[in-house]
């Protein structure tokens, strides 16, 4: 087994609360040092929000878990200065194969539209992942930013307050408690803080086990996703094969609903599934093998008074499509800066249920989304299952069939149309990817990335983006203040295309979070205040 | 947006019904439920129009 798992990458360390008279009093409490908790305990300690990590553990997750990471969360992770070692350690893919029996039937080409700044998707670990967003805390710590990472710190019980939660937690040298403003629970499917509150998490459950080996090999296959239906080596049932780094590849076979857990996993089980996958001389090491069943499922709702869920604890989808951990950092993006506001008075607490609004709109999305791909791979019914093969066999040879298979849809941003926040499109003829609610589409400006200039790194910014327009050079209402960003067409002639459509000129309105809120033909201070007033949840 | 057709609108009906029965001659249940499915997803694309398609459906379904 790797060795990576039994590092401990933030051991545990008394600290000060632990002995004080009365619990101490913190800003946000975050539980849970995965992906979706450290990266909003880095979001918020870049803007200043003083923010405490604890996970009852002290090492990466353990096991094989997420592989793909798509651009958007890239993009928010650059933003958190993380995504450079990702994306210089991760796999670049853009070619998928889908095989039926022994026939390949179809291939798809991710086909990176120019001028983006981060690819379609890498393939990483998400040991690697989880290790580089432990690297950033350290980093930020070592200057001076006000966050802390608790290891071996198990939150035990929770007593919620109008204004405050108090947290039992047990660590190595006992328990204590503390008291925060807000707690985030960033602590996994499973989410003990959820229980301990009696929320629901209610969805389906898929009837199906697939058994996942990440194995080390050095092997000729090109860095592509293959996919089969129906194999030979797995008749009846699917198999999945993606390049990591370090020549690690993921296999996942589907391998149904009735099976016999601890057989199944028997390494020489195992090496019989793989012999008969990759051949009989294949030479290979076992780096984990588990099995997983999988549930489309999310909250209600996203926070409760001072309790707010982000990341698996709120949603939860199957793996086909890559959107877990996608998600999760789309739930902290959106929660950061809203979070901060409030801290800070800027916004009233309100501001929240926006949160609410607008990722139970892309776990929706999600859900859909991968229940689809789901039931694709694993129809349910007879008649389900004709339909498919069907489609399968008619992509072979003819194309128009190939948009219907579905061995999972990549995850792509959420566009948060009808959020409270959005100001009622004002750009005649504007591209409508860029409309209200749409995340900023990247492209090159002089001197770098449009998305390096947009969003808020050290503080929650908005932005206005003048396009070919008049603007002041600075603006501020609400008590925000907002950078003003000129761009013409005549240097980055991409601006059109995805900001300008047939419009001579336009002046958008840019969230923290590098979403739309608004945007005009030309800029006006009350259509502005008005709009940074709605999207800060003052409307009116 | 086009509405389903649903007044008479083949030619020739006993020629097409009677195409329609022989191309399933000599198969299997399987095999024809299969060749359904395929004649199904390639009318649902020579259509193209969801709407189109959901009124078919909703008409099928009875
Ligand atoms: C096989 C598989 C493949 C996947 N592939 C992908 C993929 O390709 N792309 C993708 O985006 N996603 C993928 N996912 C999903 C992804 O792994 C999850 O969505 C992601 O890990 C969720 O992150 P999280 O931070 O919300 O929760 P977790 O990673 O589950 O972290 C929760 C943390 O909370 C801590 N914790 C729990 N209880 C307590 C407590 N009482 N006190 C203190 N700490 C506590 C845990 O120790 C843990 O560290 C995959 C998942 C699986 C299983």
């Amino acid at each position: 087994m790797n060795k990576i798992f039994e590092i401990p990458l933030y051991p545990y360390a008394r600290s000060a609360d632990q002995g004080a008279a009365e619990p101490v009093r913190h800003r946000v409490v975050v539980v849970g040092a995965g992906p979706v908790g450290l990266g909003l305990a880095i979001d918020l300690a870049q803007q200043g929000v003083e923010v405490l990590v604890l996970d009852d553990n002290d090492k990466v997750s353990f096991g094989s878990r997420a592989v793909c990471y798509a651009k958007r969360p890239l993009e928010i992770l650059d933003r958190l200065g993380c995504a450079a070692p990702m994306v210089a350690k991760g796999v670049e893919w853009n070619l998928g194969k889908v095989f039926f029996d022994t026939r390949q039937v179809y291939e798809f080409n991710l086909l990176p539209e120019d001028g983006h700044k981060f690819p379609a998707f890498i393939n990483l670990q998400q040991y690697y992942f989880e290790e580089y967003l432990v690297a950033r805390v350290n980093e930020l710590r070592a200057s001076g930013a006000p966050i802390e990472l608790r290891g071996r710190n198990k939150l035990t019980a929770i007593e919620p307050a109008d204004d405050h939660v108090t947290l039992s937690i047990d660590t190595p040298d006992g328990a204590y408690r503390l008291t925060t403003d807000w707690l985030v629970a960033c602590d996994g499917a499973g989410s003990p803080v959820r229980k301990m509150m009696g929320l629901d998490f209610v969805g389906r459950v898929f009837e199906d086990n697939f058994l996942i080996a990440d194995v080390i090999m050095e092997a000729e296959f090109p860095t592509e996703r293959w996919f089969w239906f129906d194999p030979p080596f797995n008749r009846g049932q699917s198999a999945l094969l993606h390049k990591q780094p370090d020549n690690v590849w993921r296999i996942d076979f589907q391998i149904g609903w009735d099976i016999d857990r601890e057989d199944e996993l028997k390494p020489e089980n195992i090496d019989r599934r793989l012999r008969a996958m990759l051949g009989e001389d294949l030479r290979y090491q076992l780096e984990w093998s588990s099995i997983y069943t999988f549930q489309c499922r999310r909250m209600e709702k996203f926070h409760q008074g001072r309790v707010i869920f982000a990341g698996d604890s709120a949603h939860q989808v199957s793996p086909f499509g890559a959107r877990g951990a996608n998600s999760g950092l789309q739930d902290t993006d959106n929660l950061a800066w809203k979070l901060r506001l409030i801290l800070d008075g800027t916004a009233p607490e309100s501001l929240l249920d926006s949160y609410d609004a607008e990722r139970i709109h892309g776990a929706a999305e999600n859900i859909l989304n991968s229940s689809r791909s789901t039931d694709f791979i694993t129809p349910k019914s007879e008649t389900s299952r004709i339909f498919r093969d069907a489609v399968l066999d008619l992509a072979e040879t003819h194309d128009f069939a190939r948009p219907f298979v579905n061995s999972g849809r990549l995850s792509l941003p959420c566009t948060y149309d009808g959020s409270p926040l959005n100001t009622p499109d004002e750009l005649p003829y504007g591209p409508a990817r860029s409309r209200p609610g749409s995340p900023c589409a990247d492209l090159p400006v002089p001197g770098g990335y449009l998305l390096d200039r947009l969003g808020g790194r050290d503080a929650p910014r908005f932005q206005i983006l003048a396009i070919d327009a008049e603007a002041p050079s600075a603006f501020a209402a609400h008590g925000l203040a907002c950078e003003v960003i000129a761009l013409s067409s005549v240097e980055a002639p991409l601006v059109k295309d995805r900001y300008l459509g047939t419009a001579s000129g336009a002046v958008y309105l840019i969230r923290p979070d590098q979403h739309v809120a608004a945007r005009w033909p030309a800029f006006d201070a009350t259509a502005v205040a008005a709009a940074l007033a709605r999207a800060i949840g003052k409307e009116g | 947006m086009a509405d389903l057709i649903t007044t008479r609108n083949t030619p020739r009906a006993d020629d097409v019904y009677q195409m329609l029965i022989d191309v399933h001659e000599g198969l299997s249940k399987p095999e024809s439920d299969a060749l359904n499915a395929r004649l199904i997803l390639t009318l649902m694309n020579h259509i193209g129009d969801p709407e189109v398609i959901r009124q078919a459906l909703a008409l099928a379904r009875g």
